[in-house]
């Protein structure tokens, strides 16, 4: 529902954008990674019709974000970066502005901004100017006016910035609710949060795209993935070192002092089941024993920067 | 249409939201008495008619009217509202259109708040209403160019003291296009034909033919282009700025 082909923006001599190309199908949550002025923001302008592209073309439920904008844009829901919005306005007058530019009236319209106001969690500033409202409660105002319409697609620049923990969770909780129905776009530069609610993940540097997978696949490129860390008596530690060294499966082992140890396997291979054998074999008092998912945020370092 | 209305109602409840609305209401309004009562020397001419009144729009207009137009599009812009605007579905000549609509709106409501002197006038003789109507749709014309000018210019910058200036000076060169002083200057050696074409792009020239009570094609068709014009020029700047 989402399809972007060889996206180019530049900004004078700059290339902010480089060649962007992905989709986003229904049911899917994609996440847009990246460090801070990568282009993430700018490929979601693009993308949404606030800029023209430089090369390269856009388009949302098939419509040309350049050719049919309008078309486009009604079945888009967008959240800015910093979520504007008129700051003298308050969340009612804001909402019924958007319905009417929306096309939304009558009964529709109070039934759409009433579910919207629940969605969003909002009813509490309803009648409050938005330029008195916490960043927390205008980030939700920006939200409700993305969801207003129930558009198909969903494009959020940042949703969860400035939201405290559990204002976070339940912005995800939302994304996660609504994502079979529609196709979604978040950016971020929280990795937890693509885990939480991406069903795939873009990471962008320089303008460009430079990964992109599933969470669990771009774990999977981590040095820790599937490492095995166990603890286990000190007295046992050295003995333990030198035995699980002499497994196949077994690339290294870094021993942490207090009786931990880091296994890390050879290409990614799972290898908690013949760690814990061996354990039991040779009956090391094990307290702990798991094993690593990848940490997402060392992929990310290593990508980013080597791509920059 | 109903976009164009949508993006009016809110643009216009905006100057109110605001004290800034107020503020300039009541400066435009002792100001525009002051002149015509003290400078324009209202009761002492003993005339039954709102020349004295009317004679000082242009030069009222030229710091009144860009302070209107200043925060269209540069406060759109400084707050960032303005993504927000341009992915809704909408047109750009209907945002362009709705906003300087609004505008114009809150200047006749300025306008109209005049009242009180058209009353007085009646009051106290008997005076050539349909003149003094001609006098009211020239100025609201005239304005009407001003805000146009001024919304071009507010769209260049997000900085809306700059936007003040640039239109107030665009403004006075379109005002003071048609004075005596200017024709004099430019006398002798500019060929007459641009002198002339100078002199017709006035405002001055154009309003002062209406307010003597003369509604003629030409000068609303000279406001008319004015507006248009410079609607479109706000228009293809925002339109660069997408491309930028």
């Amino acid at each position: 529902m989402i399809q972007a082909d060889s996206l180019t923006k530049y900004f004078g001599p700059i290339k902010a954008v480089d060649g962007v190309s992905f989709k986003v199908g229904k049911g899917e949550v994609l996440g847009f990674l990246g460090p801070n002025g990568a282009g993430k923001s700018t490929t979601m302008k693009t993308l949404c019709g606030f800029l023209t592209p430089t090369a390269g073309t856009a388009s949302i439920c098939g419509f040309d974000i350049v050719q049919n904008p309008i078309e486009a844009k009604q079945h888009l829901g967008y959240l800015p970066e910093g979520a504007p919005a008129y700051a003298d306005m308050t969340p009612r007058s804001y909402l019924g502005f958007i319905a009417g530019i929306r096309g939304l009236s009558g009964g529709a319209r109070a039934e759409r901004i009433e579910k919207t106001v629940e969605l969003a969690n909002i009813a509490s500033v309803y009648d409050q100017p938005i330029e008195t409202l916490s960043k927390g409660f205008k980030r939700r105002v920006g939200l409700a006016q993305a969801l207003l319409d129930d558009p198909d697609v969903l494009v959020l620049d940042e949703p969860t910035d400035g939201l405290d923990p559990n204002q976070k969770h339940e912005v995800r909780k939302l994304i996660r609710e609504m994502a079979p129905k529609k196709a979604i776009i978040i950016s971020t530069h929280l990795l937890e949060e693509v885990t939480a609610v991406c069903s795939r993940a873009i990471i962008i540097a320089s303008g460009r795209v430079v990964a992109d997978g599933t969470p669990e696949e771009m774990e999977a490129r981590s040095r820790h993935h599937n490492a095995v860390t166990l603890k286990i008596d000190k007295d046992s530690e050295a003995a333990a070192a030198e035995a699980l060294r002499g497994l196949d499966e077994v690339a290294n082992v870094q021993p942490r002092g207090g009786g931990v140890l880091i296994v890390y396997p050879k290409d990614g291979r799972s290898i908690i089941a013949t760690v814990n054998d061996l354990a039991r074999s040779q009956k090391w008092p094990v307290e702990e024993v798991y094993a690593e998912r990848g940490h997402l945020d060392e992929v990310f370092r290593e990508i980013t920067q080597t791509a920059a | 249409m109903s976009n164009i209305w949508t993006i009016f109602k809110r643009e216009l409840r905006g100057y109110f939201a605001t004290p800034v609305a107020y503020v300039f209401l009541v400066v435009f309004l002792a100001v525009a008495g002051a002149l015509t009562y003290f400078v324009g020397n209202f009761f002492g001419r003993e005339q039954a008619d709102l020349q004295a009144f009317f004679v000082f729009h242009p030069w009222l207009y030229l710091f009144l009217v860009p302070a209107i137009s200043m925060r269209l599009w540069a406060e759109e812009r400084k707050s960032g509202t303005i993504e927000l605007l341009f992915t809704l579905p909408i047109s750009l000549p209907q945002a362009v259109i709705g906003k300087f609509l609004a505008a114009w709106a809150f200047a006749g409501v300025a306008l109209a708040l005049t009242f009180p002197i058209w009353m007085v006038v009646n009051e106290l003789g008997d005076p050539d209403n349909g003149a003094i109507l001609a006098g009211y749709v020239g100025s609201f014309l005239m304005a009407g160019g001003y805000l146009a000018i001024g919304a071009c210019f507010s769209a260049w910058t997000k900085n809306q003291v700059i936007a003040f200036v640039v239109s107030a000076a665009v403004c006075l060169i379109f005002t003071l296009s048609g004075t005596q002083f200017v024709l004099t200057f430019l006398s002798g050696w500019v060929p007459q034909t641009i002198a002339d074409t100078i002199a017709s792009l006035s405002f001055l020239t154009h309003f002062n033919a209406i307010s003597k009570g003369v509604i003629e094609v030409r000068d609303l068709v000279f406001f008319g282009s004015m507006i248009v014009l410079f609607l479109i020029a706000n228009s293809i700047v925002l339109d660069l700025e997408k491309a930028e």
